[in-house]
């Protein structure tokens, strides 16, 4: 069970957590036009890479905040976490 | 029956508590501190039970975690607990056990017949025999395979006992309290760090118990008993017996079950059974120790065989010998230990070492002894079916390869040992890869690749003085990294015999002529002949030969067999054994129970049950409830002898005339404040949400990015900056889930904030014509007209001086409005209601009647918002606004959501409209066309028309907008029924929604 910070509580037992996929994808713009193509791109395609990987994690039995993680997918070290508006590296 | 084979003056047993227990149906007895084995032993019980594949006689071959052969079914309180280890079980009074996988009887077991086809089970025989014809596997096969396999039954009972778990943080965790375990936990927690020190015997010591040595002026037990007393004693140190540290799982996560009371007769009614410990430890050091190797010969299986230091434990913890006539038959000095205490109890014991001249001080101290010693000998093969008589025995050549002298010798058991193996398996599930080390023909782990170390035997040091001094050491500095404190404690002195190599033999030759089956794998009976042969087929990789031949995977996951299954693929192949390199240690390290697992998360315990404020007066009037979601709701209220149908049907038939009550508690609500919520309901919802006034509710529907309809419900603007949303009760953690994450990640710029209220408020749905007449009388002091509160309207009002919220919203078709008060008040409410409504003829109603209404009126629910429709198979396209973006918009302009004939929502009647149809239908054109017959689409949901008197469906069917008046066939296959039907609208009932506005 992975051993979680959360930049609101601290260290957390991964159960407190629900994944939430790429951080890294964005939302498109609200009332711009995107083609089919760039839309389907968002809603369903993502990479599924070995090493580091910045992810969403919602600290839903914490404080209810979304924050990002950078984890190995193949060791699970876990590298930094943010929280949702940090900047990150 | 006497206990022949115990002894007076040694061992660690009770002698002042006798008990006695069963094994197979027959009474023993034992003392308080035996196990299963020693008891049995103390009898001269040997033949325990039946091997695997050839049914062949099995004795004990251990005394701890490694025992392959001792595989018992206990029974208590008319529970079976199969896959119980004979060396790990204490006894306790009226213990029954008994022998498995054997049948007749453990004496005369049928299955032994595979013993003589051996040569109808080589490795692989389950891929190979039982392959062809495939027609054979699920009458002949398999129940052959289960018939003849497996260790136990498990009781298909519910089990009754408690289990239970627990959660704890560590600076450090010690697994094993062997002498490296108490030295570095006693540095430790002398240092100031948090210890948890965990032993999965019953006495602390490990080693210390049963070896010759002083540590500190003390003999090794009385040194670990005043270790282990001080640590108890120290408010930072926890100290846990009967408990196994099983898994190491990621970020120093580890995993400990604890037996509390499976050595105890009678479970006290709130003791747990066993304990599973979630560990969170900064630091681990794995103190796991060794565990000794057989030595292969010729039926090296029988009963009697048995590892040496477990003779040497079962003589001095137990006070028990496992024989009278020994043969020690070792590679090392080891089992001169053994030979010595055979010796100290009156027994004489004969050594065949199979090193030429080798001299060290236990070896000297055995010949002063007067014990006889043959050096260059060797066990060729095991004598006697059920227990050992004789052995042969020879000597064997230097180079280890030719036998002379072959000669019978009488013996009643023969202690082996063949070295030791680190038990490295918790360094390797942690992910520390492993290397093989030359000096003790074994693999220790390698770098660390958590926060763990390995030390003393684990870590392939096997001299007390080497462990102790690394224990200390590692103690301390593992502390001092967490707690930085610098109070170190003296190293006590050790006094040890000196001991010398051990021979690199560990196979012995077959004499010529002879085919005795020399075993590796003890449990699933994996011999030598087996691997040979796997190799002559071809493959390479140890983990296929492992798969192939099943070597090391029984329960006990070769603790004794792996090491000598590497080195015979490495000697046939010509290789080293690191070139071979091992299979992969996986958790549990021993079997765990799914009890232990599963804890208290069972039945009904398995999530929290949910019960609204009102919920014990549903009870006391006769409500039966449904599971919804988490939450416990009335289905139908029952008078008399009433059926679900008939309850329902007049809970409905109550509502469209007079007027009913439904708990609606269990509705998700969501308050959304801050300036931005009309704009971040306005990107949630499809409909438009800027313009909607304060004390006004609408009904909404949201989407996911896919364009999937995600929930629907209704919120209400209670003032300027604050929506009162809810949701469906099934959705409501998801909703508020997706709103977090729009609001935090997506559009941060939103002044916007949303909790959950749904504990808050205790809510009653009231519905029915004469709904107003009764909220009249309710709220005496609120105008709740047509004009005053009109549909869709909001108020805030008082209950009998209670603050009460009217929402003018209806689920049911019908005048409604839906009263909400805090929770707390829920029942009074609820009460008000009841009593006030007497005189309307108000009936409450349950989620059945419920479901009735909102199907005739063509209004969705769950069963039609099921995770696969859009706005438009719902008939809700009039919700989606053209005007603005919103979540999920886009994904609506895709080609399968536009194409002309999209599913839609209809209502089936049946043509007899008598004959109900079942949920899950297929709507065909065709009943007879041929199979697969393409199916229009799917019942979603079925009812009894309360108005129309006959059945009506919801079904969501390609192209619905244009099968209106179609007549086409409902089918199921499930119930074998095919109904012509109808189609008509959805909306069977008021289709222009007049009664809710009435
Ligand atoms: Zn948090």
């Amino acid at each position: 069970m992975l051993y979680i910070f959360c930049p609101h509580c601290g260290l957390r037992s991964q159960n407190e957590f629900a994944y939430g996929g790429d951080a890294t994808v964005k939302r498109p713009e609200l009332n711009k036009e995107i083609s089919d193509k760039d839309w389907d791109n968002f809603v369903y395609l993502r990479k599924s890479p070995r090493g580091k990987h910045l992810e969403l994690w919602h600290h839903i039995s914490g404080c209810r905040q979304w924050i990002k993680v950078e984890r190995d997918t193949s060791t699970h070290e876990i590298f930094k976490t943010y929280k949702a508006d940090e900047l990150t590296e | 029956m006497s206990q022949d084979f115990r002894l007076n003056n040694i061992g660690m047993v009770n002698r002042n508590k006798k008990i006695s227990f069963t094994f197979n149906g027959k009474k023993y007895f034992g003392y308080e501190g035996d196990t299963i084995a020693s008891a049995l032993i103390a009898n001269g019980v040997h033949l325990v039970g039946r091997s695997f594949k050839y049914h062949r006689p099995r004795g004990f071959f251990g005394v701890g975690v490694d025992e392959p052969y001792a595989i018992l079914q206990l029974e208590r309180n008319n529970e079976r607990d199969p896959n119980i280890r004979a060396t790990e079980q204490e006894i306790f009074e009226g213990l029954e056990v008994k022998s498995v996988n054997c049948w007749p009887s453990v004496n005369f077991d049928i299955g032994a017949i595979n013993n003589f086809l051996k040569m109808f089970f080589p490795a692989g025989f389950y891929y190979k025999t039982f392959m062809w014809p495939p027609s054979f596997w699920y009458k002949i096969y398999e129940p052959f395979i289960r018939m003849a396999a497996g260790f136990g039954e498990a009781s298909i009972k519910h089990d009754k006992e408690r289990y239970e778990h627990k959660y704890e943080y560590c600076d450090l965790l010690i697994t094993g309290s062997g002498p490296s375990g108490l030295a570095s936990a006693y540095a430790a927690a002398k240092n100031g760090a948090r210890v948890i020190l965990a032993e999965d015997k019953p006495r602390y010591g490990g080693s210390l118990l049963t070896s010759d040595v002083n540590i500190g002026n003390q003999t090794g037990t009385e040194w670990s008993e005043k270790i282990i007393t001080e640590l108890k004693s120290m408010s930072n140190v926890i100290v846990k017996n009967r408990s196994q540290v099983f898994g190491y799982y990621d970020h120093n996560m580890l995993v400990m079950s604890e037996r509390i009371s499976d050595h105890l007769p009678k479970t006290q009614k709130y003791l747990p059974k066993q304990r599973l410990w979630y560990i969170r430890a900064k630091e681990v050091l794995i103190s796991s120790g060794s565990i000794e190797r057989p030595l292969v010969f010729g039926n090296n299986d029988t009963p009697g065989v048995m590892l040496s230091s477990a003779a040497k434990e079962y003589m001095k913890v137990y006070g028990v010998l496992v024989g009278k006539k020994p043969l020690i038959f070792t590679n090392n000095d080891s089992g001169y230990e053994t030979a010595i205490e055979f010796k100290k109890n009156g027994v004489n014991p004969l050594i065949l070492d199979t090193r030429k001249e080798p001299s060290s001080d236990i070896i000297t101290e055995a010949k002063n002894l007067g014990i006889e010693i043959k050096f260059s000998y060797v066990v060729v093969a095991a004598k006697g079916y059920k227990k050992v008589k004789s052995a042969d025995i020879a000597k064997i050549s230097d180079n280890k390869k030719d036998l002379s002298n072959i000669e019978n010798i009488k013996c009643d058991c023969i202690c082996v040992s063949g070295f030791w193996t680190p038990s490295i398996h918790l360094a390797s599930q942690s992910g520390n890869k492993s290397e093989f080390n030359e000096k003790i023909d074994a693999f220790i782990p390698k770098k660390s690749k958590q926060k763990e170390n390995t030390i003393g035997s684990a870590n392939g040091k096997f001299t007390l003085e080497e462990t102790i001094n690394e224990a200390f050491d590692k103690g301390y500095e593992v502390s001092n990294k967490i707690t930085e404190n610098n109070n170190k404690v003296s190293i006590p002195t050790v006094v040890e015999k000196k001991s010398t190599e051990h021979d690199k033999f560990w196979c012995v030759p077959l004499p010529k002529g002879k085919s005795y089956k020399r075993f590796l794998d003890f449990q699933n009976d994996v011999a030598v002949t087996d691997i040979e042969l796997a190799l002559r087929e071809g493959f390479r990789s140890i983990e296929h030969v492992k798969r192939y031949t099943t070597l090391g995977m029984a329960t006990d996951q070769g603790k004794t067999s792996n090491l000598n299954g590497l080195q015979l693929v490495s000697d046939i192949e010509n290789k080293v054994v690191p070139q071979v390199g091992h299979t992969t240690f996986r958790p549990p390290y021993t079997p765990v129970s799914i009890g232990a697992i599963v804890g208290r998360e069972v039945g009904k315990h398995s999530k929290p049950t949910r019960k609204s404020p009102m919920h014990e007066w549903h009870e006391k009037n006769n409500a039966v409830f449904v599971d919804a979601g988490v939450w416990l709701r009335p289905r139908y209220y029952k008078q008399g002898n009433e059926t679900l149908f008939e309850a329902s049907k007049r809970e409905a038939k109550n509502v469209r005339k007079n007027v009913g009550v439904c708990d609606v508690t269990t509705l998700g609500k969501i308050d959304v404040k801050g300036p931005d919520a009309a704009e971040f309901l306005n990107r949630v919802y499809t409909n438009a949400w800027l313009k909607l006034p304060v004390g006004k509710a609408r009904y909404g529907v949201m989407l996911r990015e896919d364009g999937i309809v995600m929930d629907d419900g209704t919120t209400t603007r209670i003032s300027e900056n604050h929506y009162h949303m809810t949701t469906t009760t099934a959705q409501a953690a998801n909703v508020l889930s997706h709103l977090e994450y729009y609001l935090q990640l997506v559009w941060p710029e939103l002044n916007v904030n949303v909790v959950s209220t749904t504990e808050q408020w205790a809510g009653a749905a009231i519905a029915g014509p004469n709904s107003r007449a009764l909220l009249m009388k309710l709220f005496p002091n609120t105008d709740v007209s047509n004009e005053g509160l009109p549909f869709m309207g909001y108020k805030e009002a008082d209950l009998f001086g209670i603050p009460a919220k009217i929402y003018r919203i209806s689920f049911s078709g019908e005048l409604a409005y839906e009263v909400n008060v805090e929770s707390d008040y829920g029942n009074f409410m609820w009460e008000k209601i009841i009593e006030v409504g007497k005189e309307f003829q108000i009936q409450p109603y349950g989620t059945e009647a419920l479901s009735t209404l909102r199907i005739e009126m063509g209004h969705v629910a769950g069963s039609e918002l099921d995770g696969r429709t859009i706005p438009h198979d719902a008939s809700l396209e009039g919700l989606v606004s053209k005007k603005k973006d919103f979540i999920g918009k886009r994904s609506l302009s895709r080609s399968a959501f536009t194409k002309p004939d999209r599913e839609k929502i209809v209502g089936v009647v049946p043509l007899d409209k008598t004959t109900s149809i079942p949920e899950g239908s297929y709507i065909v054109k065709d009943p007879k066309a041929k199979l697969p017959n393409p199916k229009l689409g799917h019942v979603s949901a079925s009812c009894w028309s309360v108005e129309y008197d006959n059945p009506f469906s919801l079904a969501i069917i390609k192209d619905g907008k244009n099968m209106i008046g179609q007549k086409l066939f409902a089918m199921s296959p499930l119930k074998n029924k095919t109904i012509p039907v109808e189609i008509v609208s959805s909306h069977y009932v008021d289709p222009e929604g007049k009664r809710v506005r009435a």
